[in-house]
C-alpha cells in the first residue's frame, strides 16, 4: 500500500500573540513544530504500512526550514519525504495549497491512500484535506477515528456529533483523521539515525510543472485583508462571600438571564 | 508581483514596521527590509509618508460577473430535523441580502423534511428543497455533486453553511470543485457594498488572532459559520416565500462511499455543538470518578458535558467531550468551567459562549479573565451546593 501523509510545520501556538501596541504578530522565539494533528495522520500511515506493507511518504509544502519537520517524520516511521518549496508557493490559501499538494501527489505516482490531519494550528481551517480530494478526484472521508478493516476498500469509523458512522471507502482515497485514532509513538533510535542522513528532495514549481496561476498568493481565491486581536472584554465579576452566598448569588444571576 | 523598498527614499523611520499585520518588516542598517511571507495588503504602503514602498499589483482584481446574485444558506438537516445554525444563518443572511438588495434562499437536502416550509418564516424568499429518499442521510458525494449543480444553475453570489462536521466536510469539496474561495469557521460577516464583497472574519492561531478575509475574484463567496455565533430571529409565520421542489436525478452522480452503520453515542451528553448549556471539567477534578459530580450537575441543568484536554489525555472521559483548539468549538448560552485554568487552547474553543461561569480555587487562573461570573473556591464544595440549590427549585 502506498500511503502519502500531508504534514505542515506550524508555530507552536502558545507563544503567538499580537503586540497590543503595534497590532502585529510577535514572531520572536516561536518554535516551529509538526502540526499536532498531523502527528496522528503520520502515525496512522505508519501503522497501516506495518499492517499491510508498502511505503509511507511524507509531503509538506512550506519554507525551506520545514525540512527539519520532515526529518522528524522519518524518525517517526516515514520511509521518505518530499518538500514542496518555492517562493511562488508563498501566501497560498487552502485552494492553492490543495492544488499544489495534488500535483505533487500525482508526480509521486500510484498512491492508495492520502492521510491529512483534521486541521492545522495556524490556518485552522480543516479544508485542505477535502479540497485535495476534489483536486485529485478521489473519494473522501473526514474525521476518521478508526480504521477497522482493509480489503479492497477500507471500513472506517467517522466521528459525527451524535456518534460514529461506519463507512466503506474504496481506494484510492483521501481521509482526515482525528486525535482519537491513535497515540503517536516516539522516534526510534534507528529512525533517528535514518532521519539524519535521509535525502529530502525539494520540488519547486518548475519540477512540478505546475500552473503558476494556481499556486501561492496568485492562485488563492481568498485573501487576508486585516488581522487584529480579539476583543476580550473583561466581563469578569468575581462573586464574593462564603460559598453558600456565592452560589445563591450565582443562581439569581442565572435566573435574571433567564437560564434557570 | 512583489514588494520593493526604494532605498533612496526610505529614511528608516519605521512607521511601516508597526503596521505590518504579519511583522515582516525590519530595519537593517537604517533601511527597511521585507521578510518572506508578504501578502501585499498595502498597510505599509499607506503608512509610508515618503513613497518608499512600491507594490506591484499583487492579484489583478478580476471582473466578477454581475450574473451572480443572491445569498444562499445551506439548511442542514439530520433525521429530518433542521439544525439551529440554519435558522441563525437565515437571520444573518436576511441582513446581508437586504444590504445587497438581493434575494435570500435556503437550500435543503433530505427526504420528507417537514420543517422545510418553515424556513421562509426566518427570512428566506425561496426554499430550494431537494427531496429524495436516497439523500435521506448525509450522502456526502451526492450532496457535493447536487449542490455544485445548483450553484452553477442559479448562481448565488454568497453561500453560507454551518461549520458543523457536515458543513466542514462537504463545503470545501464544493468550493474546490467550483475553484472558489471558502472561509472556515467565521464569527463575523459584513458586506462591503461598494465592491459587493463579503467581509469574513474568523479566528486563527487558536483564537489568538482575528483575520478578515475576502474573496474578490471568484464567485460564489463561500463561508462556513460556527453555530450560535449569530442570533436566530423569531420566525414570522405570516412571511410568504416560495418553496421550490427539485428532484434528485441521479444522472451521472455516483456515491463512492457507502454508509454501513451508525453507532449512536448513548451518553447523550456529548452533543456539545447544539446545546444551550455545557458543564465542563478540567484537571481540577482530580480523577475520573469525579466526573460523576459534573454529570449530576449536567443532569439537573439539562446540559451537555465538556472537558479540557488533561481529563481526555488521562482517559477520564472520551475525546468527543474535549473543548478547545484540538477539540470542539462550542458557543452555548452558558458554559460552566469547573477546575479549568483557562489555557489559551481551551479558551479558543469556548470563549464566545454567551455567559461563562468559572469555578476555580486559584484566583489568578486566566479563566477568570473571560468569565462573566467567577467563583473562587473549591469546586468540590461549590458544585454540590449548586446541585442542591438547583434541585430545590
Ligand atoms: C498543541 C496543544 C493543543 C491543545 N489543545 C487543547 C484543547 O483543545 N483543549 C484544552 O482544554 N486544552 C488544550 N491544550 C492544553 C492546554 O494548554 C492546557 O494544558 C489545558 O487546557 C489545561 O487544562 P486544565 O485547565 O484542565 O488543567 P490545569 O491547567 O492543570 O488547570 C487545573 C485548574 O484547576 C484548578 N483546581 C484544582 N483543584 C481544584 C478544586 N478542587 N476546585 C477548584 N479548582 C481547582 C487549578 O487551580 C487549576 O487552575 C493544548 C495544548 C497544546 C500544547
Ligand atoms: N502546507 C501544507 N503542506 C502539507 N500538508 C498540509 C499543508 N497545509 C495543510 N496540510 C494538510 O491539511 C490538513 C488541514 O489543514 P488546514 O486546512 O490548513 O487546517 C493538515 O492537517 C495537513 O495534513
Amino acid at each position: 500500500m502506498n500511503i502519502v501523509v500531508c504534514l505542515k510545520q506550524v508555530p507552536g501556538t502558545t507563544e503567538v500573540k499580537i503586540d497590543p501596541q503595534t497590532n502585529t504578530l510577535i514572531r520572536e522565539g516561536i518554535l516551529n513544530i509538526l502540526n499536532p494533528f498531523d502527528a496522528y495522520a503520520l502515525e496512522e500511515g505508519v501503522r497501516l504500512k506495518e499492517r499491510c506493507g508498502g511505503r509511507v511518504t511524507a509531503i509538506s509544502m512550506g519554507p525551506p526550514q520545514a525540512e527539519e519537520m520532515l526529518r522528524e517524520a522519518i524518525s517517526l516511521g516515514a520511509d521518505e519525504a518530499v518538500l514542496l518549496s518555492d517562493k511562488a508557493f508563498a501566501g497560498a490559501d487552502t485552494l492553492a495549497t490543495s492544488y499544489t499538494l495534488a500535483r505533487a501527489i500525482e508526480k509521486l505516482g500510484q498512491t492508495d491512500l492520502i492521510i491529512c490531519g483534521r486541521q492545522t494550528f495556524d490556518g485552522d481551517t480543516g479544508q485542505v484535506g477535502p479540497e485535495l480530494a476534489e483536486m485529485l478526484g478521489l473519494p473522501f472521508v473526514a474525521y476518521v477515528s478508526k480504521i477497522e478493516d482493509i480489503n479492497k476498500g477500507m471500513h472506517l469509523q467517522r466521528m459525527v456529533e451524535e456518534g460514529h458512522e461506519i463507512i466503506e471507502l474504496p481506494l484510492p482515497a483521501v481521509i482526515t483523521v482525528v486525535k482519537e485514532i491513535n497515540v503517536p509513538r516516539l522516534p526510534s533510535l534507528r529512525g533517528l539515525a535514518k532521519a539524519k542522513s535521509a535525502p529530502i528532495p525539494v520540488w519547486t514549481a518548475e519540477e512540478l510543472a505546475i500552473d503558476m496561476d494556481k499556486v501561492g498568493l496568485k492562485g488563492s481565491a481568498t485573501r487576508v485583508v486585516k488581522v487584529f486581536s480579539p476583543q476580550r472584554v473583561n466581563r469578569g465579576e468575581i462573586l464574593q462571600g462564603e460559598p453558600e452566598e456565592q452560589v445563591k448569588n450565582l443562581i439569581s444571576k442565572l435566573g435574571d438571564a433567564g437560564i434557570v | 508581483m512583489g514588494i520593493l523598498i526604494d532605498l533612496d527614499k526610505c529614511n528608516g523611520c519605521g512607521n511601516c514596521i508597526e503596521v505590518c499585520p504579519f511583522g515582516l518588516l525590519e530595519l537593517v542598517d537604517d533601511k527597511v527590509q521585507v521578510k518572506e511571507g508578504c501578502n501585499f495588503c498595502r498597510a505599509c504602503q499607506e503608512a509610508c509618508t515618503y513613497d518608499a514602498i512600491l507594490i506591484e499589483a499583487a492579484v489583478e482584481e478580476v471582473e466578477v460577473s454581475d450574473l451572480h446574485r443572491g445569498v444562499w444558506v445551506f439548511a442542514e438537516q439530520r433525521n429530518g430535523k433542521i439544525k439551529g445554525v440554519a435558522y441563525e444563518l437565515l437571520s444573518k443572511g436576511r441582513e446581508l441580502a437586504d444590504t445587497l438588495n438581493a434575494e435570500l434562499s435556503a437550500v435543503c437536502f433530505g427526504h420528507n423534511v417537514a420543517e422545510a416550509s418553515e424556513l421562509t418564516g426566518y427570512g428566506a424568499d425561496k426554499v430550494y428543497l431537494v427531496d429524495a429518499p436516497i439523500i435521506k442521510g448525509f450522502e456526502e458525494d451526492l450532496y457535493t455533486a447536487k449542490f455544485v449543480e445548483l450553484i452553477c444553475q442559479y448562481r448565488p453570489e454568497i453561500v453560507l453553511a454551518g461549520a458543523t462536521p457536515m458543513g466542514r466536510s462537504f463545503m470545501p469539496r464544493v468550493a474546490a470543485r467550483l475553484r472558489t474561495g471558502l472561509t472556515a469557521d467565521c464569527t463575523g460577516l459584513e458586506i462591503d457594498l461598494g465592491r459587493r464583497l463579503l467581509l469574513q472574519t474568523r479566528p486563527t492561531f487558536g483564537g489568538n488572532i482575528m483575520a478578515t478575509i475576502i474573496c474578490s475574484s471568484k464567485r460564489p463567496q463561500m463561508a462556513t459559520v460556527r453555530p450560535r455565533v449569530f442570533k436566530k430571529n423569531t420566525p414570522d409565520k405570516e412571511r410568504k416565500g416560495q418553496v421550490i421542489k427539485l428532484d434528485f436525478e441521479r444522472g451521472g452522480i455516483t456515491s463512492k462511499i457507502k454508509l454501513l452503520d451508525f453507532i449512536e453515542d448513548l451518553t447523550e451528553r456529548v452533543k456539545l455543538e447544539d446545546t444551550d448549556i455545557i458543564v465542563s471539567g478540567g484537571r481540577g477534578l482530580g480523577k475520573a470518578e469525579n466526573f460523576h459530580l459534573l454529570e449530576e450537575l449536567a443532569n439537573v441543568m439539562g446540559a451537555a458535558l465538556g472537558s479540557s484536554r488533561p481529563p481526555v489525555d488521562e482517559g477520564w472521559i472520551p475525546y468527543s467531550h474535549q473543548v478547545g483548539q484540538t477539540g470542539k468549538t462550542v458557543c452555548p448560552k452558558l458554559y460552566i468551567a469547573c477546575g479549568i485554568s483557562g489555557a489559551v487552547q481551551h479558551l479558543a474553543g469556548m470563549q464566545t459562549s454567551e455567559i461563562i461561569i468559572a469555578i476555580n480555587d486559584d484566583p489568578n487562573a486566566p479563566i477568570f479573565e473571560v468569565a462573566t461570573y467567577g467563583i473562587v473556591g473549591d469546586l468540590f464544595k461549590v458544585v454540590p451546593m449548586l446541585i442542591a440549590r438547583l434541585k430545590g427549585r
